[in-house]
């Protein structure tokens, strides 16, 4: 019976199989799939590129990390401690209400109300404002306790909430007293089952199933320029494999991270289409310099060579950057010279290749006083960057043609960063999409001294210290003027280079592909937005 | 019969509560989530924070003790990256699974055992031993690679069926179902296929060996002798006798599958419980993880439970002994 009714349903579906997909209907298979749907939950690129369709934010980063009015249409700083934002006045919510400077207060308590979520930039923004005032409902004025540069594309991430959503008598930044909230915070099951998630974003939220996909419906109301889609549906598609079977057999229009080495199958294709662009995440090498004695350096004497600025030059000099991207990113990749992308804010303009040249780096090690070398363990991740453990292997085979014999230890990610910040390795691979702020993003998080009270060098793993770099460093992230900042940024990034406590790989590049008829321009900071996926003539 | 359940309730505690040690010390050796769950550029006190939240700082017996006291309230915890409690999660994702799993099991019995039982009949003829020899070849082909095989014929190549995803469901009960679409049919077909396929090859195997050696049992000579119709002798004879290994290994594939379709449903990116699980180890989501294993750890106790009870109704001497005993 059972068999006789598939094998009746077989049949039926085969005669229906090759109905048409209705236009204006968009289907994409994520790669990594969205925890929530509400904005204030986890800081992931996931999460965060969903949340880019159902709310807008005061600021909108363009695909170059540039911050675009959104919400708001201008901003200044005052002075170091006071900024100004002018907020829209024709703005609606998917819900019909109107939006003013109250639903922005409300959103920025929220942040500092969030019991379910489980880590988000908002937080730490609001917590150091000291006051934000609203002169009339279409302005606000945030004086901050701390210098704040970044407050402009800070603010471009918190996404903005209906103050609809909960009860409230009237709303004031004053977390003392819930803001005026009278009735419960939402939690994130609240936004999950779409009651809350009320946005001025191009698309609404019609449904979310964790596991499922997420389906939306235009934003009839939306302020900006109306998406061409009237229906988007993300399925999340971890595997890459069935990602790609997917599109070749017409069931998704777009797809996020087809494999590099899928890509002559795509280009052989017919109807089909990529698109590759550099993205902000470099893949560098991180070393302990802070110990004397390093658990997997392995020398004669039990010296720590890596202290030696020769012997970093040597291990940089032994790597062909070059042929890594050819030969194992498939071309999908552009050395790096320097840790962030030369477009962005406080980079090197045009930085000094570093050079591939192993006699050179042998002579380096000879004058360091390793003529024979040494023994070393390089750990990688193998399921976290774009063929990580590929990458190591060669950069563990360079090193051991100029004579530091590298051992390779590549393991998942899980694993990886956990016993990174315990700091149990020697030398080991890691990669970082530097955000908002630029070149501060990775240098203030890697580079520079670990400082609790300040809040930088949380990552700086190898215990690099380099108290003039500090200084610079610290004075950037506290300068507000732009010209001046970018000025101080480029220096520290130039002296970081110089001394190379980090040594640069490369940069990955984001691919999406896609059926013929739609074209996407893809984005720096990895999100796939179906607003800005457009249909060209056919 | 009462003495039997007691007894056999009180083991499955016992091996529950032995189970929830091994997990959760095995689960507690690995990683720490904090530093997956923190943003990348979070500052030494966010990660602080972090990790005092989630009770991460707390020795792991206090954890323990924590959880199973929760647990014997029925509260398994709250899934890390999910926010939600970690058994509804995993609930939510049950009808899927579960609906494969029937499905497959089921194809795999309406096919596996007439073919079966024809081997087992007519044991040694030539078709018999290569039918034999092909299901070997159905049982050991690596479940990821033939998943990708059908994928490429017929989504890719033929373009039939939808490669991955569940596809519209019908809600019967609250419980969404896939069968009762089309589009449902059309997304299940492939992953219960594959399912299905190593399991019409167990079938085959052991209704087929089942068979052979019950067609030389005294019984079934005798029926002969007395002038029993072969159909009647198969089924009344052979076919009762040789059905309770196979219901065995069937209430245990349908443990398994339930808990370990990983492959498949990560293949098809079917949103079931065994992706949940793999996504879950790798985030490191402890709660969800040994809630998991809890769970699955429960189903096997009382499909095994089930399965000693259909014993007892297949077979008389079942209950004989354990009158005796």
């Amino acid at each position: 019976m059972t068999y006789r009714n598939l094998k009746a349903g077989t049949a039926m579906l085969l005669a229906l199989a090759a109905s048409p997909a209705a236009a204006q209907e968009l289907t994409i298979a994520l790669a990594s799939e969205p925890t929530a749907v509400d904005p204030h939950y986890h800081d992931l690129t996931s999460n965060n590129a969903v949340a880019e369709h159902i709310y807008s934010a005061l600021g909108r980063a363009d695909a170059q990390q540039n911050i675009q009015p959104g919400l708001a249409t201008s901003w200044e700083a005052e002075d170091d401690n006071t900024w100004v934002f002018q907020l829209r006045d024709d703005v609606v919510f998917s819900d019909g209400s109107e939006f003013n400077a109250d639903d922005v207060i409300f959103t920025y308590c929220r942040t500092m109300n969030n019991e379910t979520s489980v880590g988000t930039v908002g937080e730490s923004v609001v917590t150091n404002f000291a006051s934000v005032e609203t002169p009339d409902p279409h302005t606000l004025r945030i004086t901050t306790k701390e210098i704040e540069p970044l407050m402009p594309e800070l603010l471009a991430q918190i996404m903005i909430l209906s103050e609809g959503i909960v009860e409230h008598d009237e709303i004031t930044f004053d977390l003392e007293n819930d803001c005026g909230v009278t009735g419960e915070w939402p939690g994130v099951d609240a936004f999950n089952t779409g009651e809350a998630a009320i946005g001025t974003g191009p698309f609404v939220l019609e449904e979310f199933t964790l596991g499922s996909g997420i389906t939306l419906g235009r934003n009839e109301n939306y302020f900006g320029e109306a998406p061409v889609w009237e229906r988007v549906r993300m399925v999340p598609v971890p595997a890459s494999g069935p990602r790609l079977a997917g599109l070749l057999s017409g069931d998704y229009d777009l797809i996020e991270n087809p494999a590099a080495r899928d890509i002559t199958q795509i280009e052989a294709q017919e109807g089909l289409d990529y698109v590759s662009v550099p993205s902000n995440r470099i893949i560098f090498l991180q070393m302990d310099i802070g110990r004397d004695d390093s658990p997997f350096i392995r020398t004669g004497d039990g010296s720590n060579p890596f202290q030696d600025e020769r012997v970093r030059r040597a291990v940089s000099m032994a790597i062909d950057r070059q042929a890594i991207v050819d030969r194992i990113m498939d071309g999908f990749a552009t050395p790096a010279y320097q840790f962030i992308p030369d477009n962005m804010f406080g980079a090197i303009p045009d930085p000094e290749p570093l050079e591939y040249d192993p006699e050179r780096a042998t002579e380096l090690l000879a004058e360091a006083g390793y003529p024979d070398g040494f023994g070393l363990t390089l750990h990688a991740t193998n399921d976290r960057y774009i063929n990580d453990s590929q990458v190591a292997q060669v950069v563990a085979q360079f090193l051991t043609r100029i004579g530091i014999q590298t051992e390779l230890d590549a393991m998942t990610r899980s694993i990886f960063f956990s016993r990174r910040s315990d700091k149990e390795f020697s030398f080991a691979m890691g990669g970082w999409g530097s955000s908002e702020g630029g070149a501060a993003s990775f240098l203030r998080q890697y580079v520079t001294t670990d400082n609790e009270d300040l809040g930088v060098g949380a990552s700086n793993y190898g215990a690099w210290s380099d108290p003039e770099f500090d200084a610079i460093l610290l004075e950037a992230i506290s300068t507000v003027d732009e010209e001046k900042r970018a000025a101080l940024l480029q220096r520290a990034e130039q002296m970081a280079v110089d001394k190379l406590g980090f040594i640069p790989l490369h940069f990955e590049s984001s691919i999406w592909a896609f059926r013929d008829g739609l074209s996407y321009p893809g984005r720096a900071d990895q999100y796939t937005l179906a607003h800005e996926v457009t249909q060209t003539a056919e | 019969m009462a003495l039997f359940v007691l007894q056999r309730l009180l083991q499955s505690i016992a091996v529950l509560f032995a189970v929830s040690i091994a997990i959760f010390l095995a689960v507690y050796s690995v990683g720490n989530p904090a530093d997956l769950l923190v943003p990348p550029d979070a500052t030494q006190a966010e990660r602080a924070a972090m990790i005092a939240r989630l009770g991460l700082d707390r020795p792991v017996w206090a954890q323990y003790l924590t959880f199973l006291g929760n647990a014997l309230q029925g509260d398994l915890g709250t899934s890390f990256v999910h926010g939600r409690p970690a058994l509804s999660l995993i609930l939510s994702r049950m009808p899927a699974t579960f609906e494969l799993v029937f499905w497959a099991l089921a194809i795999a019995s309406a096919i596996g055992i007439p073919i079966g039982l024809w081997i087992g009949l007519n044991d040694g003829t030539r078709t018999a031993r290569a039918a034999m020899t092909g299901s070997i070849l159905g049982y050991s082909i690596p479940s990821f690679w033939k998943g990708m095989v059908l994928i490429l014929i017929f989504a890719v190549w033929l373009q039939w069926l939808p490669a991955a995803g569940r596809g519209e469901t019908v809600s019967l009960l609250g419980i969404p179902l896939s069968f009762l679409t089309l589009d449902g049919l059309r997304h299940m077909t492939l992953p219960v296929v594959n399912l299905a396929i190593p399991n019409i090859a167990l079938m085959i195997r052991l209704t087929a060996a089942g068979a052979a050696e019950a067609v030389h049992q005294d019984y079934v000579r005798f029926a002969r002798a007395k002038g029993v119709r072969p159909k009647r002798i198969v089924r009344r004879h052979v076919l009762r006798n040789i059905l309770i290994p196979i219901v065995t290994v069937l209430g245990v594939e349908f443990g398994s599958l339930i808990a370990f379709s990983t492959i498949t449903e990560t293949v098809f990116a079917w949103p079931g419980m065994g992706r949940l699980l793999i996504t879950s180890i790798y985030q490191l989501d402890r709660p969800v993880v040994v809630a998991y294993v809890m769970l699955v750890t429960f189903i096997f106790v009382a499909v095994n439970l089930l399965v000693d009870f259909t014993y007892a109704a297949l077979d008389p001497r079942v209950k004989l002994v354990e009158n005796m005993g």
